[in-house]
């Protein structure tokens, strides 16, 4: 489905540039978009290195497993495949409250993590397996505490009160992320029940 | 407003001294350990590479193009039909799609609408509550190597438009229009 997305941007883009006379913008973007993407890879080095560094003490220490020991009753239910004493429920819980703190820079590195552990459990296939969907479904959602961005925006253009939206925000984002678990559940049952019948 | 700054500038150092102070309890040889760590982070990174440049092209010819207007406008009767306030179908169409071009709209209509006005809180609690879905699947399942997605997109982009439908709600509710 990514890949009929991707084509459709792109031909769809094209096709348009080619009736409004827009070309010179669209190969200009490609370009641009080209640059935009190596910049942010090179900007994401140093916040993997630094970020894998650290959590590879707190895994030595045994910090993480502690960690770990404490969100265990929500993760065996959100993740029931995976083994709780795993080394991918490490990097998932790190993921979970890198999020929850805002600290979107520290979860991305500790979200790749599990998703490779999670790649090793599934007999290294190519192939998503279930507590991958929930992991990224938990990430699109991003269930988030301080939206420190909006929060600066808003205090850029004078705001009487900048911070009056984290209220809204954390409903909104603990409503998208509970639809986010059950939606994942709903095509998970769904396609178990086709495969039995 | 203040201890809520002071929160998010505080908690990212503290984690960093927990984690050095329970690494000295343990006599867990700290420095090494981040080296050997961090050792993979340049690679992880480069590897993103290719998938972020395909899908960043993409995202920008599309949008340069005037091929994203055209989708907006083809959806906007459908958004507006089901409670969508106009203003606000262009930022929930691009959340999903692309976080420079959603933090780039928020932007325009806090500056536009005013921070206070219900279109400026409405797209602030929009773009802090859900991350872009496209850039996450790229990222995460391009570094782990995952070419078969199974439900995952599908699922990303329904979770975005409860996020979006779950905004529109909460906000009329707690400020009124």
């Amino acid at each position: 489905m990514v890949h009929a997305i991707w084509i459709i941007m792109l031909t769809a883009g094209i096709i348009t540039a080619m009736f409004n006379g827009r070309m010179e913008d669209v190969s200009e973007a490609i370009f641009n978009g080209a640059e935009e993407a190596v910049a942010l890879c090179f900007g994401l080095i140093s916040i993997m290195v630094f970020w894998l560094g650290m959590m590879n003490i707190a895994k030595k220490s045994g910090l993480m497993d502690i960690f770990t020991r404490l969100l265990k009753p929500v993760a065996v239910r959100l993740f029931p495949d995976v083994p709780p004493k795993h080394p991918a429920m490490g990097y998932i819980m790190s993921n979970m409250t890198a999020n929850l703190m805002g600290l979107g820079n520290a979860a991305t590195p500790m979200g790749i993590k599990a998703m490779k552990e999670l790649r090793q459990l599934n007999n290294d296939s190519e192939e998503a397996s279930r507590p991958m969907v929930t992991l990224m479904a938990l990430n699109t959602a991003s269930l988030t505490l301080i939206p420190t961005t909006v929060i600066a925006i808003r205090m850029n253009y004078n705001s009487a009160n900048p911070a009056e939206i984290v209220g809204t925000t954390i409903a909104a984002t603990a409503c998208s992320t509970i639809a986010a678990i059950c939606i994942d559940r709903y095509f998970y049952y769904r396609k178990q029940k086709k495969r039995k019948g | 407003m203040s201890w809520m700054s002071t929160v998010s500038l505080w908690i990212l150092p503290v984690l960093l001294l927990i984690i050095l102070l329970h690494a000295s309890v343990k006599r867990v040889p700290a420095y090494d350990s981040f080296v050997e760590g961090g050792k993979d982070g340049f690679q992880l990174a480069v590897s993103l590479i290719p998938y972020l440049v395909g899908m960043m092209v993409a995202i920008s010819v599309f949008r340069a193009s005037g091929a994203m207007e055209l989708l907006l406008e083809a959806l906007k009767p459908f958004l507006i039909l089901i409670g969508v306030p106009a203003d606000i179908v262009p930022l929930a169409v691009i959340r999903p799609i692309s976080g420079a071009g959603a933090l780039g709209m928020t932007t325009d209509l806090i500056r536009e609408h005013g921070p206070d006005s219900f279109i400026g809180r409405l797209a602030s609690t929009m773009q802090g509550s859900t991350d872009t879905t496209l850039y996450v699947l790229t990222v995460y399942f391009g570094a782990a190597g995952i070419k078969y997605m199974g439900d995952a997109l599908k699922v990303g982009l329904l979770a975005d438009a409860a996020g979006i439908a779950a905004s529109i709600v909460i906000v009329t509710i707690v400020f009124g229009m």
